[in-house]
């Protein structure tokens, strides 16, 4: 497994930029107003995961991580298309992503 | 006397004696329509036939043998096991032949008597259903059954004394008669655990051998007294649960003659004399007896002389004739208050019934004030009425002079006892002949039309009426006192029963001979003083009692029975009523409920505020998810 | 394989009258609950026959290792599926005379309602029990929501939170003990045999109790009973208070007892003493109450006040007598409510005060109802009595001054039913020209066959206590 990756980069890196994406993904999910980008930045942030946890797994020596991976991929690919049939059908209904507009469950 | 069956051949018959009238009852209640008028006269003649099957036991059975089994075994638990069984035994044998006996005659009685009546059939099946109870309250072996008959005769009573169902004055009689003795029957069944707990069992040969090994006093003895004592109280109206009696008087006259003078009233009575080992061995509760007994028995005499309805009157004065028995019991004359409750059950019922035969002349009319001069008119009644109220006054050699002297005579060595029992009497053979005067002497005072109505009864009624003067002349003879140098035969026969308490209580303080006739003249001397003053007033007079507006002051309180049934009313009625809306409205309404919708308003109030966080706004619930987030992280690293 | 099908013929009934129209269904109903009567009479003699051991059955369920449905009879469910299935074909002929919209409906939640009665009296797991145990919450729901009376929605729906909040205690409580025992089951047997320890019993008892006091209903956990009372259509207040109530103090019995004994002995008294004062209070109120109903549903809590004290004497009188009173005053409440659902019928009026003068014009109607009422008041010789003896016996034996206050009872008891016997039956009528027809056919049975049961199990209550005995022996020390 070791040979597989280069283990003299330290791991230190992965992780930083693990939550870099991750962070770009909240501050998306948070200021954006549109739903598509605010979808894809959930994408970006369970990518960001996804890369922290391959990362570990190859330094432990461990192939655990990398099988939730293939979890989270096939997960997330079910989660998008739910998600984005959701969008299409509210802009067909409403003309508009914006979640701002999407405010019906006021309670 | 010779003995020819073996008594366990007499089971059978004696299971006969109540089950006959059961029979009866239900041959009434369900094909009562369809025998018709045959109907009262196969009630009668069931009970006959007890009353001959009694004589049978009687005969054979004598005092020196008894007879106790058991029929099946009704409740158990664990080791406990009680039994459905009877016993005969001499003093069941006296109250089954009284029972027996006198139910018959008043069943013939009823026939002429309630013949009018649209209830005739149902009459005739609650009497028949009363007899059952009674035969079985005094034919049980073990308190458990003697208490079925105990309530059981209370339910006939409610039913009987509620006859006329629509007037609702009778039935509240009826029922203020079976809650006042439901309030005994809870002292009863009380007494009852605390034999089964302690005494180990409720039949009577248990209960009583055992309680023979305690000492005499024991506590747990006289509280067992005391609560049987309670029952007692209620079911023979004793002070303070004598209201219902009088009031009971709502009753068809038959009724208040069987029921509520000869027999069922009786029943404490019977109770006290059947665990009188228990009573021997309490001797606080046997003051108490006393006392209640004296107490009684002056009350209700003294309200006796103020009441003007004919069977009040009777009424009272089988109150007080009754606490004249409990004041004998209390003494420790068991068998002298037993002779009472015999001699008193004839001329009782007879008074009732004469009683009966005079309202029936008079076309319902109940008023002493609206009769007078009913001797030449109803002949038989008015004769056989007079022997009766001689027998209760006292007067020799009617029944009621030996068992009254008996009494007295027990009572002599207790000075104050003897002087409060001997007032009572000179009342009694006042009011008696008050009562006597009023209806039979002096003129008539009803109206034309009740006159023209006047009339004998008929045979059914007056044979009765007959047969049962016969034994109010002649019961006295049972028991003749030991001055007469003759046998006493109703202490002989009942000896068995008493002989344990004879040695508890020691031997009983015997009046010498001559101290005796001087008491049997003394006693004879007042009574005949009281009808000497009786007929002064209301013979030579010509006094009738002024109407309810115009009585007053001392005797106003009188004939208002002192205001003891308001007081009741008052103190225990009413605020039960208020109680019960206080509970209802205040607490199961206000308080209970108030814990129920505050939880629900809870769970409301918590829905709504918390609706407010649902702004609707999906950038501020992404904005709180991630704040969340970030807080849970934040605590994470601090841990 | 007797009992799941003791389970079963209700449940195929009961699917079957769904699919019946109007006088159909009410006639697939008897047939439906006297073909269970005969059913039970027959597992009764066979039950008896093979001395009293409990039909047994279990059926495993894979997808947990230990939850399982494990049905069985013995003494006491016997007892309690006789009085269910007796009483059933009962309240169906009740309702013979008079006309029930969507009666398919109605009869299919009847029969439904007796299969998971019968589910809670024969489960020995409580996994299944506590599923009967809500199962039959829901018809009785719909059968109060649909064809009751005034505020039925307020009403039906406080019944249901109230008692659904008892039951999610309960819930608590047997997770807590499925967590805790041995092989992780609720095996009644097993609970029984590896008590929890005492230490946590307290509580638990708490959470079952809930429940059950709830269910029973004891003093203050009451206040939904006497309206539920009244406003469910009458068949629906028979299955109430003849069968439903006594799963409470049925459950006292079969699990409170065995399962948290230290916990149960903990609380006792308090348990008792609540359960007296309900006794008392509820009799005061009944005496002043104005609707029929509501009269009857305090009493009726008087009632089974003293059941349950009873049973909390731990005491084999005790639980022997509230057995005893429980198959009575079943059968008791059920006449009781079936009169005056008839007088409501008839003269249109639910009040006390007003009615009067019924004996005249239908004496056999009177007479049937004083014999219920007599019943009810304890008389010696019917069924009531033998209950109440030992149960006041066996309270008197835990405290006297307590038995004098349970005792008023008999006193109380005679006040309220006699004052309403008096004030409804007897006297003149007050309303005029009233129409009060004799009775009819059907009710003439019905109160034909609770008289003849009133005196029979007064006379000879053995065959009662044949059943439980045995049973009690191994409940009590």
């Amino acid at each position: 497994m070791s040979e597989l990756v280069n283990t003299s980069t330290p791991q230190n890196w992965y992780l930083l930029l693990s939550t870099l994406l991750f962070s770009i993904g909240v501050m998306g999910v948070l200021i954006r107003r549109n739903a598509i980008i605010i979808l894809m930045c959930i994408e970006l942030m369970l990518n960001s995961v996804n890369l922290l946890l391959v990362s570990f797994s190859a330094y432990a020596g461990n192939t655990d991580g990398q099988v939730f991976v293939f979890f989270i991929m096939v997960v997330a690919a079910a989660e998008v298309a739910v998600g984005l049939a959701l969008l299409v059908s509210i802009y067909r209904n409403l003309g508009s992503t914006d979640i701002d507009v999407l405010s019906k469950l006021k309670g | 006397m010779e003995q020819f069956i073996q008594p366990i051949n007499l089971i059978a018959p004696s299971l006969w004696v109540p089950l006959l009238p059961l029979l009866g009852f239900f041959l009434l209640t369900f094909f009562g329509k369809q025998l018709k008028s045959a109907g009262p006269w196969i009630a009668s003649l069931l009970v006959l036939g007890s009353f001959l099957l009694s004589v049978y036991l009687f005969v054979n059975l004598g005092n020196k043998q008894s007879l106790d089994y058991d029929v099946f075994t009704w409740m158990h638990w664990g080791e406990v096991s009680l039994n459905f069984g009877f016993l005969i035994d001499p003093l069941s044998l006296i109250m089954l032949l009284v029972i027996t006996g006198i139910g018959f005659l008043i069943h013939l009685y009823s026939i002429g008597y309630m013949h009018h009546d649209e209830g005739f059939v149902r009459f005739f099946s609650y009497l028949n259903l009363f007899i059952f109870f009674m035969l079985l309250l005094v034919m049980g072996n073990s308190y458990l059954i003697m208490f079925i008959g105990w309530e059981g005769v209370g339910l006939c009573s409610y039913l009987l004394i509620g006859f006329w169902y629509t007037n609702d004055a009778y039935n509240d009689a009826a029922k203020k008669a079976f809650i006042m003795n439901r309030i005994g029957d809870l002292g009863f069944l009380l007494g009852m655990f605390f034999m089964l707990f302690y005494l180990g069992g409720l039949d009577f040969a248990t209960v009583l051998s055992n309680a023979a090994e305690f000492e005499k006093g024991a506590p747990l003895l006289v509280v067992i007294t005391l609560l049987l004592f309670v029952g007692a109280m209620g079911k023979s109206a004793q002070l303070p649960l004598y209201t219902w009696l009088p009031d009971a008087m709502a009753g068809p006259t038959p009724v208040s003659a069987l029921i509520h003078a000869a027999t069922m009233v009786t029943a404490g009575i019977y109770m006290i004399v059947r665990s009188n080992i228990l009573f021997s061995l309490a001797p606080f509760t046997l003051e108490v007896v006393m006392w209640v007994g004296v107490a009684t028995s002056l009350f209700a005499a003294i309200i006796g002389i103020k009441q003007n309805d004919i069977k009040k009157v009777l009424a009272y004065s089988t109150v007080s004739q009754l606490g004249l028995m409990f004041a004998a019991l209390g003494l420790g004359a068991y068998t002298s208050g037993m002779f009472h409750v015999v001699t008193h059950a004839f001329f009782k019922a007879l008074l009732f019934l004469g009683a009966g035969s005079v309202i029936h002349a008079m076309g319902g009319e109940q008023d002493m004030r609206r009769m007078g001069g009913l001797w030449k008119y109803i002949k038989v009644t008015a004769i056989t009425f007079l022997i009766a109220t001689l027998a209760i006054s006292g007067i020799f050699p009617f029944a009621g002079f030996f068992s009254k002297d008996e009494i007295l005579a027990a009572a002599f060595h207790h000075k104050i006892v003897w002087v409060l029992l001997s007032v009572s009497s000179m009342i009694t053979a006042f009011y008696m002949f008050r009562l006597f005067f009023l209806t039979f002497f002096t003129s008539f005072r009803g109206t034309e039309e009740e006159k023209h109505h006047l009339h004998e009864s008929p045979w059914t009624m007056t044979l009765p009426l007959a047969i049962l003067s016969l034994f109010a002349i002649g019961a006295g003879f049972l028991g003749m006192p030991a001055v007469m140098h003759m046998p006493h035969w109703f202490n002989g026969f009942l000896a068995p029963v008493v002989e344990t308490s004879k040695s508890i209580l020691g031997e009983a303080h015997h009046v010498d001979h001559n101290t005796e006739i001087m008491l049997m003249l003394l006693a004879t001397a007042l009574a005949v003083t009281s009808i000497v003053i009786a007929y002064v007033f209301y013979v030579s007079r010509k006094t009738v009692p002024e109407p309810d507006t115009e009585t007053k002051g001392l005797a106003k309180w009188v004939a208002k029975k002192f205001y003891i049934d308001e007081l009741y009313n008052a103190v225990f009625v009413k605020p039960m009523m208020v109680l019960s809306d206080v509970f209802h409205v205040v607490i199961d309404k206000l308080v209970i409920d108030l814990f129920v919708n505050a939880s629900a308003w809870m769970v409301g109030f918590t829905g709504r505020t918390l609706r407010l966080v649902q702004t609707g706004n999906t950038g501020f619930y992404l904005f709180i998810m991630v704040f969340a987030m970030m807080v849970l992280l934040l605590i994470q690293l601090v841990q | 394989m007797l009992s799941l099908l003791l389970l079963l013929i209700p449940l195929v009934f009961s699917i079957v009258i769904w699919f019946t129209k109007g006088i159909t269904s009410r006639a697939a109903a008897l047939v439906g609950t006297l073909v269970q009567l005969v059913f039970t009479g027959y597992a009764y003699n066979v039950f008896l026959a093979e001395g009293s051991k409990p039909f047994e059955y279990l059926y495993q369920m894979a997808i947990k290792p230990n939850l399982v449905f494990h049905f069985s009879m013995d003494g006491i469910s016997m007892l309690m599926v006789l009085l269910t299935n007796l009483l059933l074909p009962l309240i169906v002929l009740a309702g013979f005379n008079r006309f029930t919209e969507r009666a398919n409906v109605f009869y299919s939640l009847m029969l439904l309602m007796q299969m998971a009665l019968i589910g809670v009296f024969i489960s020995f797991d409580a996994f299944g029990y506590y599923i009967f145990w809500e199962l039959a919450l829901i018809p009785i729901y719909f059968i109060a929501f649909n064809w009751g009376g005034q505020d039925r929605a307020a009403v039906t729906l406080k019944f249901f939170i109230y008692t659904l909040a008892g039951s999610l205690l309960m819930l608590f409580g047997f997770i807590y003990l499925y967590t805790y025992s041995p092989q992780n089951s609720l095996d009644w047997a097993v609970l029984k045999a590896n008590p929890i320890c005492s230490c946590e019993q307290g509580w638990i008892f708490w959470m079952l109790f809930a429940a059950f006091a709830i269910k029973i209903p004891i003093v203050p956990f009451h206040t939904w009973q006497p309206d539920t009372y009244k406003t469910a259509p009458t068949q629906g207040t028979m299955l109430l208070s003849g069968i439903m109530l006594k799963m409470g103090t049925y459950s006292l019995i079969r699990w409170l007892l065995p399962i948290v004994p230290d916990g149960f002995k903990e609380w006792q008294s308090v348990a008792i003493t609540l359960s007296v004062v309900g006794i008392v209070y509820a009799s005061v109120i009944a005496i002043m109450q104005r609707d029929l109903k509501k009269l009857l549903a305090y009493s009726s809590i008087a009632h089974v006040g003293l059941i349950s004290a009873g049973v909390f004497t731990m005491s084999r009188v005790g639980l022997q007598g509230s057995l005893t009173q429980m198959f009575a005053h079943g059968i008791n409440v059920v006449g009781l409510f079936f009169c005056a659902d008839i007088i409501m019928n008839r003269t249109g009026s639910n009040q006390v005060e007003g009615i009067g003068g019924i004996r005249k014009v239908a004496p056999r109607f009177a007479g049937w109802f004083m014999v219920i009422v007599l019943g009810s008041v304890a008389l010696p010789l019917t069924n009531g009595f033998v209950g109440e003896f030992m149960l006041l016996f066996s309270v008197y034996s835990y405290n006297t001054w307590l038995s004098v206050f349970a005792g008023l009872t008999i006193i109380l008891g005679a006040v309220y039913m006699l004052r309403m016997y008096q004030k409804v039956v007897l006297g003149d009528a007050i309303i005029e020209n009233m129409q009060f027809e004799d009775l009819k056919w059907n009710e003439q049975l019905v109160l034909g066959i609770i008289g003849v049961l009133i005196f029979a199990l007064g006379i000879y209550p053995e065959p009662i206590f044949e059943l439980i005995e045995p049973v009690l022996k191994t409940l009590t020390p």
